[in-house]
């Protein structure tokens, strides 16, 4: 049993949850690399993946984890605009509610909208990004890969970089690391880097160079083209010169640094191509993890008290 | 047609209650007596007639009913959340029966003949309706509206209020055109570009709710350039929903040397800071935005020393289908008139502000600020009383409103203090 009923926010989620899942989401890695990868933990229960904003990565990771847990699985895929004609948020989700879901994946653009949900329906509900506010099971895998990688989060320095202003992956990863007793320091535009966040316990450094001297671990967030052409970002040239992770820069280090990323990447624009690539890279992991930790975090929402193995 | 619960035909005397004159700042002592809604004279404590009917008012206090400033109603064009008389029920249960009336309904009340609708509208109800004309023809900030035709017909301010005016130049024609017929303008402060898409205050709620925020600054600099343009062209200005710190230091300064500035604030803005909004609900969704302590602080403290003058609601009622959306789509503004008093009293009494001075903002203040003239009971007038519990307290429901809407951001919280009746003339409306 986790300490809520619902996965909607990593802000007041206890260290024990955490470590829980990323130990449970461990062994469902196991159970991918098998040759039979489905276990029957959550045959029998119906989950409705509700998108309300177009995110293939997501809705594939998701799927993947509720099929490899025998779930019953539907997909329901609204444009948001279709919720502001008229058409209330409460009546989108009854209508849902009459088919007896046990349990709601939500993406949707508006932050509180997962937690909104909670109100409307009895169904447990897990928040697959709430617009610029959180996705807490993305900052799960990215906590999952780190320890995978390092086996512990004592004294270890992670580095966010990019527009966290607009990330809905930087501040679930705050909470959760912070938790973890993780040192956590944001590099990005200035006016990207949303106000006060200092107060969450992280440190603020515009210098890259400096930042990636320091850190352990980088998360690199994706520049969106969108965010280009209305002032906020002047160019991908200037953007890739004092933020981007070249090639350049991580050859000049002195020293191993391991690059995440939640995807998708702009080669050459955040993250150089043979970055991506390299073996400081974890990537890759990321992705096999994301199934992993969905798997583990509706294992503890969904099921009662069934062995993974069965 | 609006009925009061109770009709005192006859004679009445409102018994026991503490009588206070909000206008000329006094206690007057002994018991009301009222004679077919009229009141007829003040009668000691020994006075006896057997035709006279007691209204038992021990223990409360009785003053002259609450004037708001700032109040939407959505007639015309939006009656399905507010109409004039809807929003004159919920007034009447709120304290209040004066309302000056906000232009931006649909069609916005923008001509002479929509102030004459909106006064022959509200003609039969016991509340006086006091329309505020459009600053700019369909409060679109392009053109002057007629505002001396509007004037004539009985509008007693000009506004765009909801929009911004954004174009200096019409500020200044407002302001410099508007001072001869001896009428505040009210500007919505705002600059739109800062704002932007925002749907909150910036500061650390904002970061964590992942919800665009416009800055404190938003409003003051918009502040700042209505007060330059004042003083330059000598106008009378006033400023509503004042929200930030910045705001109230810039009309503090501006009034150590001229009069001709005025400024209201909202009960949800010294109730409330910006961490009440950490549960998304949309009914604490308003512009401007509800700010952080620190500023909810500089409201009370500009309350306090005279540089804001008044408590004005900002009455804006939205049907449930616009709250419901999402924080991001769901409308700007909540319903007030029926929590004012107590949910200000409730914030201000912990700050030690004496009764006589909260009352004041609901009467004296807003009085002053646009001319209105009010007298507590003249023999031979229709009696106008506000009957007030200070000591009951009360948990706000959605069942609680007369009004069409229900978006009211103090559901659920518990108030000091409970407007108890209305009276206007022989209409009495009690609240349980
Ligand atoms: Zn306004």
């Amino acid at each position: 049993m986790l300490s809520n009923k619902h996965f909607i926010s990593l802000k007041d989620t206890p260290k024990e949850d955490i470590m829980k899942l990323i130990e449970t989401g461990l062994s469902f890695r196991e159970v991918l690399e098998r040759p039979v990868k489905k276990v029957p933990t959550l045959s029998g229960k119906n989950i409705l993946n509700l998108f309300f904003e177009n995110s293939t990565r997501t809705k594939m990771s998701f799927e993947l984890a509720e099929k490899r847990l025998s779930a019953d699985v539907t997909n329901f895929s609204a444009s948001s605009s279709s919720l502001n004609k008229g058409e209330t948020f409460r009546d989108t989700v009854q209508n849902i509610q009459v088919m007896k879901i046990d349990c709601i994946v939500m993406r949707h653009p508006s932050p509180g909208s997962s937690l909104q949900l909670t109100n409307f329906v009895d169904s447990i509900i897990v928040n697959g990004g709430d617009g610029c506010h959180e996705h807490p099971t993305q900052a799960m895998l990215d906590v999952m890969s780190l320890y995978e990688k390092f086996e512990t989060f004592k004294n270890l320095k992670v580095a966010i970089i990019g527009d966290i202003l607009h990330s809905r992956v930087a501040l679930s990863n705050i909470y959760a690391l912070k938790t973890l007793g993780v040192e956590v320091t944001l590099c990005g535009p200035p006016h990207l880097i949303p106000i006060g966040i200092q107060d969450l316990g992280v440190d603020i450094n515009y210098n890259v160079d400096e930042v990636l001297e320091w850190a352990d671990a980088i998360n690199v967030l994706r520049i969106q083209r969108e965010r280009m052409g209305i002032g906020l970002i002047p160019s991908v040239r200037e953007y890739r010169e004092v933020f981007g992770i070249t090639s350049k820069r991580i050859e000049n280090l002195k020293k191993e640094i391991v690059i995440m990323h939640p995807g998708p990447i702009n080669r050459g624009v955040e993250l150089d191509g043979d970055v991506a690539d390299s073996d400081n890279s974890i990537i890759l992991n990321q992705v096999l993890n994301g199934v992993a930790m969905r798997m583990s975090i509706l294992y503890h929402l969904l099921s009662e008290g069934d062995t993974i193995n069965d | 047609m609006i009925k009061g619960d109770k009709i005192l035909n006859g004679k009445w005397i409102l018994s026991g209650g503490k009588i206070y004159d909000p206008f000329k700042e006094k206690y007057i002592e002994g018991n009301i007596l009222i004679s077919d809604g009229k009141f007829e004279k003040i009668v000691n404590q020994n006075y006896k007639d057997k035709d006279v009917n007691i209204f038992d008012c021990e223990g409360k206090i009785i003053t002259h009913p609450f004037i708001d400033l700032h109040a939407h109603f959505r007639e015309p064009g939006r009656e399905d959340k507010e109409t004039i008389e809807s929003g004159c029920l919920s007034a009447l249960y709120g304290g209040y029966t004066t309302i000056c009336l906000m232009p931006n309904t649909e069609p916005p009340v923008d001509t002479p003949e929509l102030i004459k609708f909106i006064i022959d509208k509200s003609k039969e109800y016991p509340v006086d309706i006091l329309p505020i004309g459009a600053i700019t023809k369909g409060q679109s900030g392009k053109e002057l509206t007629e505002i001396g035709l509007m004037v004539k017909e009985g509008a007693l301010a000009i506004s765009d209020d909801g929009i911004p005016v954004e174009d200096s130049r019409i500020m200044r024609y407002a302001l410099e055109y508007s001072k001869m017929f001896g009428i505040p303008v009210i500007n919505h402060a705002e600059d739109v570009f800062l704002r932007s898409g925002a749907v909150m205050n910036e500061s650390i709620e904002s970061t964590k709710l992942g919800l665009p925020g416009s800055p404190p600054i938003t409003e003051s600099i918009m502040v700042s350039r209505d007060l330059m343009i004042n003083k330059y062209v000598k106008s009378r200005m006033h400023v509503p929903h004042i929200s930030s710190k910045e705001s109230v230091e810039l009309v503090r300064k501006y009034r150590e040397t001229s009069d001709e500035v005025t400024s209201e604030v909202t009960p949800h803005h010294i109730y409330f800071n910006d961490e009440s909004l950490s549960t998304f609900n949309s009914n604490l969704k308003v512009a401007p935005p509800i700010r952080s302590e620190e500023h909810r602080k500089a409201l009370i403290d500009g309350l306090a020393d005279g540089t804001i003058d008044c408590i004005a609601t900002d009455h804006a009622p939205h049907n449930i289908e616009e709250k419901e959306s999402d924080f991001m789509h769901s409308s700007c503004g909540m319903i007030g008139l029926e929590t004012a008093f107590s949910s200000s009293y409730t914030a201000l009494s912990k700050e030690k502000f004496s009764i006589e001075k909260i009352i004041s903002f609901f009467t004296l203040g807003p009085s002053k600020v646009m001319n209105i003239k009010k007298e507590f009971l003249s023999p031979g007038k229709q009696v106008e009383v506000v009957i007030i519990d200070l000591n009951k307290e009360w948990k706000v429901t959605t069942d609680d409103f007369k009004s069409k809407s229900r978006n009211s951001g103090f559901i659920g919280h518990k108030l000091k203090s409970k407007v108890t009746s209305t009276i206007y003339g022989k209409d009495c409306f009690i609240n349980q």
